[in-house]
């Protein structure tokens, strides 16, 4: 579903995939990785207006919680319930499991991302 | 950071390595619920060099090891082992640990990894007037253990002639075992609620030992990561210690009367524990089932239907095996019986959850009438 190429990355290992002033939102491979046997996604109600780096939803591995946080300010006008009942989506195909949709609020925000070779190497060094 | 003598084996067979306790131990390999279904159906290999080795020596060995720990160690003989808490004067806990007997003048202690230095002072230091040595031989020794229902047949393929495992009955242990062309310690005992093994070798050794298991169980064992000992061990209810039990957790708080003994003699934390049995104790570690969705971590509080903090969350996760998400948590001993509604505090909200009865998962034990 998701074009790897033209997604922007934040520093917490989410993907913005924009399509005009909408947005879906996941966690990317390596962030998957990271965390292991994903087993729940805490999706936040649809719409709460959250800003930029503030905690929206969590995905928990067997490990651990992680917070996934607003990786642009804005609304969040849908959630893929499909995660509910198969989380485990989000290892298999971490591009398309898609976590919540995002009215953006301020497009100007979209600068401070990542593009794919960008962020390649922000993982590279995070290793 | 310390490394186990398997520290190379783990990251050539594409461990994901974290820092446990000052160890580097690998967390899992392919992953924690493909590694958790291997032991529950066929077999899983663990390092667990990390783990401690202390032994006691001299004519009062076991007299003394019995002084130190909650368990009665009366009946036991050489090539036993047995299970017991280590608890300070006023019941809290010191640490759990296996006890190996070689006889009335030599024990091993097997202790958690974290605890080896605590252990080995307390130990030294009550050691008092009882004719006995104390020594850390945790460096000298690797551990690998082998679990799951295949563990035995696994393991006899290594063993060929040189040993029958079938003989080993539960919670008993040989010594001089060869395995693999070299001498180990190898007891029916483990950490996942499946029959299985674990195996005291020199360091040097290990990674043969580890590699000729592997090959010699192909499809059916998998190399499995602290990720997957954690979820087998929380599904049977084994305690961990620092979550279930503490200096500030008493053995009797964590449901584990069966091993604290009051026979006629005398024990570090004999007369706490006495009086906390007779009096009842105020709080006790619960199994709880989650109702709403979510996911119950280390330390977060519980609740009663009303609002009211009644303890927290010693250990919660989900269980591969059973496909839902259990806990355990340290409450108020009202609340202790099974089918009482409570709430788990998740991030910002009260989470429903019910008590439920231990353990989640039924542990599969062999013991002696059922070793083929």
């Amino acid at each position: 579903m998701m074009n790897e190429a033209e997604l922007k990355y934040s520093k917490d290992h989410e993907w913005v995939g924009v399509d005009g002033d909408a947005a879906y939102v996941g966690i990317t491979n390596y962030a998957q990785i990271q965390l292991g046997d994903i087993v729940y996604v805490e999706l936040p109600e649809v719409g709460i207006e959250i800003d930029k780096d503030e905690v929206v939803c969590a995905v928990e591995s067997v490990k651990t919680a992680a917070d996934i946080l607003m990786p642009v300010s804005g609304v969040v006008t849908d959630v893929n319930k499909e995660l509910e009942d198969t989380p485990e989506m989000i290892n298999t195909s971490p591009y398309e499991a898609w976590i919540i949709q995002v009215k953006i609020r301020d497009m100007a925000e979209l600068d401070g991302l990542m593009n794919e070779s960008e962020y390649a190497d922000f993982c590279e060094k995070e290793d | 950071m310390k490394k186990t003598p398997l520290y190379k084996t783990h990251v050539e067979l594409g461990a994901k390595m974290i820092d446990f306790g000052g160890w580097m131990m690998p967390v899992q390999y392919t992953g924690i619920i493909e590694e958790h279904n291997a032991v529950r159906n066929t077999a899983g290999i663990f390092d667990v060099s990390h783990m401690g080795e202390i032994f006691i020596e001299g004519p009062e060995a076991l007299a003394f090891a019995d002084y130190l720990v909650t368990n009665d160690l009366s009946g036991m003989t050489r090539g036993k082992v047995i299970y017991s808490p280590m608890c300070y004067e006023n019941g809290g806990c010191v640490d759990d640990v296996l006890i190996y007997c070689f006889g009335l003048n030599k024990v091993l202690l097997a202790v958690n990894a974290s605890n080896i230095e605590k252990d080995y002072a307390w130990i030294s230091e009550n050691r008092g007037s009882f004719d006995v040595s104390v020594m850390n031989l945790s460096d000298d020794y690797a551990q690998i253990a082998i679990q799951g229902p295949a563990s035995q047949d696994i393991l006899q393929g290594i063993a060929g002639k040189w040993a029958s495992l079938s003989d080993l009955g539960f919670f008993a242990f040989a010594d001089g075992v060869l395995l693999g062309g070299r001498e180990v310690l190898i007891s029916r005992t483990g950490y996942t609620g499946e029959d299985g093994f674990e195996v005291y070798l020199r360091p040097e050794f290990a990674e043969q030992l580890f590699l000729g298991i592997l090959a010699e169980g192909k499809e059916r064992i998998k190399p499995c990561g602290l990720g997957a000992r954690d979820t087998l061990r929380f599904e049977s209810c084994l305690p961990l210690y620092g979550n279930e039990l503490s200096t500030e957790i008493s053995p009797l708080q964590a449901g584990l009367d069966y091993f604290v003994r009051f026979p006629d003699r005398e024990y570090i934390g004999r007369e706490a524990l006495q009086r906390e049995s007779k009096e009842g104790t105020r709080r006790r570690i619960t199994g709880f089932e989650m109702i709403d969705r979510g996911i119950a971590r280390h330390g977060y509080d519980v609740f009663d239907s009303g609002g009211k903090q009644i303890g927290f969350v010693t250990s919660g996760s989900f269980c591969p095996t059973l496909s839902k998400n259990m806990g355990l948590a340290l409450i108020e001993s009202e609340y202790s019986s099974k089918g009482i509604d409570i709430g788990i505090g998740i991030r910002d909200r009260i989470t429903k959850a019910v008590t439920v009865g231990k353990p989640f998962y039924k542990k599969k034990y062999k013991k002696r009438e059922e070793i083929k």
